[in-house]
């Protein structure tokens, strides 16, 4: 049956299963890595389709633009923002800002979308959170929350978590913190956008 | 034992959830919807056929005492690939799952089936127990979801069950985990009482 | 101040047990009795927090400066797996008293998911009090440390109401696990009260 436990068999034994098994794992992670990366990108490309300006139908980015693929960085108050770019004719047209903040279980990571004129909030996409399912996991789930982001006009509506009919925000039912912390997402991606602007009216100036 | 016996009895009589008590933690911890307790039971059943497997082949060549680290590092090394294969076609899962899937190598159940079964049966009905008791951990995973579910959103696998308003969300958090277990397992006692 | 928010809730708002679900398995097997409930969890205590300081510099001076994140799994679980085995064998030699306080529980650890959990849990982003950081070493042993006393906490508090349950009538359908569940469910329900603090 088993083979002897003497120092000899079981060191071979043990280092022979941990070689072994290294060797598998090893060649697993470099057959998944690029499905891994692939998928990564893509949940990221989706998200900043969503966000910037659509075509009428829906039917995917507004024609006539593109979305530049190159990662451009800006920080405001020590953090750092990635953000993207939708440009027509070499012109800005939209930015898709990722913006973390802390919500009630965890890290809450949301690509804002916000036209170049600085009027519309386009959309919202949440990238990842750990909220409680039912409770602020409804941030990606709920249609009244998730409807007011879409094409928000920052002249109307206040950036604050306020009571129903109000001109601010509604909260996600029993989520407030959830709710303020996906509308202080927001402010932050505005305020990064502000500090673009600033960069590239300095270029221009220059 | 029957080949067809090996798989059904995880299913009533061996059930790890509800007559073994093994895997409390994931039970417990993912199974705030069907889904997800469908998608647990499901990984569970991946490592478990797959070290079944893999155990019941090495079993012969293991000294005694270093069975267990060989069988640990075994699994180890399933789960891992497991890690890898969900972050690259079910990222949204791997997501909501998040611990639990790594901690699926310190889930009593695997090591128990490797230890109770793998390491003296053939390679075939190691897979076929493990199919068996995957299935039972499945099955009391996706029922306890549901439930949790059903009470506490008021749907069913995602979907709402139409002119309802919100459900009683503590089923859905900590407690009602707990408490939904504990009158399940009730429940089960009383039906294995009458048979 | 933040050390003191890291405390709090890794003991009370975030229970490993009650609102986490980890370490399951000896909560309910070891808490039917007092004595037996704090050895045990003295004995987490002690692994989880040497277990964290191991793995988290295994992980911050092996594994990510040689890319290697992807065995993390395997690596904690076979050092914590060693860990424990030294532990005995140390505490045996220069600690009987210690040894025969703590001996019976320790091969119980090494599947205790709680210790791979912590390990796990410190290596990335940890949110405490409306903040989440990665945590700086010290950090991540006051982490551990104060997560197994809510352990410990959670633990013995259970053990105590399961004792004054066994001298009641209790439906047969309901006896041993069920109702041991059911109380617990009613425990984290007054755990849940401590997210306000948050």
């Amino acid at each position: 049956m088993a083979a002897k436990s003497n120092l000899k068999n079981m060191v071979l034994c043990l280092f022979g299963t941990c070689l072994f098994c290294s060797a598998i794992l090893g060649g697993v992670y470099a057959l998944t890595k690029e499905p891994i990366d692939q998928t990564n990108a893509k949940i990221l490309q989706d998200a900043i389709g969503q966000v910037l300006l659509r075509n009428a139908d829906n039917s995917g980015i507004k024609e006539g633009t593109e979305i530049l693929t190159d990662v451009q960085t800006v920080v405001v108050a020590d953090k750092t923002y990635e953000y993207f770019t939708q440009v027509a004719d070499g012109q800005p047209v939209a930015y898709a800002i990722k913006s973390t903040v802390t919500g009630f279980g965890g890290p809450l990571t949301l690509m804002v979308g916000i036209s170049v004129d600085r009027k519309l909030i386009l959309n919202t996409s949440v990238l990842s959170h750990s909220e409680t399912p039912g409770l602020g996991a409804k941030c990606t789930s709920d249609e009244k929350f998730m409807s007011q982001w879409k094409g928000l006009d920052l002249s109307k509506t206040k950036l604050e978590v306020q009571k129903p009919n109000k001109d601010g925000i509604d909260a996600i039912t029993a989520s407030t913190i959830t709710s303020k912390a996906y509308t202080l997402a927001v402010s932050n991606a505005l305020a990064a956008f502000d500090q673009i602007n600033n960069v590239e009216q300095e270029v221009e100036n220059e | 034992m029957s080949k067809f016996g090996l798989v059904t009895k995880g299913l009533v009589k061996d059930n790890p959830t509800f007559v073994l008590l093994l895997g409390m933690c994931p039970t417990l911890a993912t199974t705030t919807s069907a889904m997800n307790g469908l998608s647990m039971g499901l990984a569970t059943l991946f490592v478990l056929v797959l070290s079944n497997m893999a155990i019941s082949a090495l079993a012969p060549a293991v000294p005694d005492k270093v069975h267990i680290p060989v069988y640990i590092v075994v699994i180890a090394t399933f789960v891992t690939v497991l890690q890898f294969l969900m972050q690259a076609f079910v990222p949204d899962i791997y997501a909501t799952l998040g611990l639990f899937i790594p901690l699926i190598v310190v889930n009593c159940i695997v090591l128990g089936r490797a230890e109770a079964f793998a390491n003296k049966n053939s390679v075939f009905d190691s897979a076929l127990d493990g199919l068996g008791v995957g299935l039972g951990f499945t099955c009391s995973l996706t029922v306890l979801g549901a439930v949790r579910e059903i009470l506490g959103s008021l749907s069913v696998f995602g979907w709402k069950i139409p002119g309802t308003g919100d459900g009683m969300l503590a089923f859905v958090m900590a407690p009602g985990a707990f408490l939904c277990l504990g009158y399940l397992m009730v429940l089960f006692n009383k039906f294995l009482a009458k048979k | 101040m933040e050390i003191l928010l890291i405390i709090i809730s890794a003991i009370f708002v975030n229970n490993i047990v009650l609102a986490q679900f980890l370490g399951i398995c000896p909560y309910l097997g070891v808490s039917n009795k007092l004595s037996t409930a704090s050895g045990m969890a003295a004995a987490v205590a002690f692994v989880i927090t040497l277990a964290t300081l191991v793995t988290y510099l295994l992980n911050q001076y092996l594994l990510v400066p040689n890319q290697l994140e992807f065995l993390q799994t395997i690596a904690f679980i076979l050092v914590i797996a060693a860990l424990v085995q030294m532990v005995e064998i140390v505490l045996k030699k220069i600690s009987p008293v210690l040894y025969q306080a703590l001996g019976i529980f320790l091969p119980l650890i090494t599947t205790n998911c709680a210790v791979l959990g912590v390990a796990i849990t410190v290596t990335k982003e940890v949110t405490f009090g409306g903040v989440t950081k990665m945590l700086g070493l010290g950090e991540a042993l006051i982490y551990a440390f104060a997560t197994s006393l809510g352990y410990g906490l959670a633990m013995i508090l259970f053990a105590g109401l399961r004792e004054h349950l066994a001298l009641n009538d209790v439906p047969k359908a309901f006896k041993g696990i069920p109702i041991a569940l059911i109380t617990v469910g009613i425990l984290a329900m007054a755990f849940m009260g401590f997210a306000g603090i948050a």
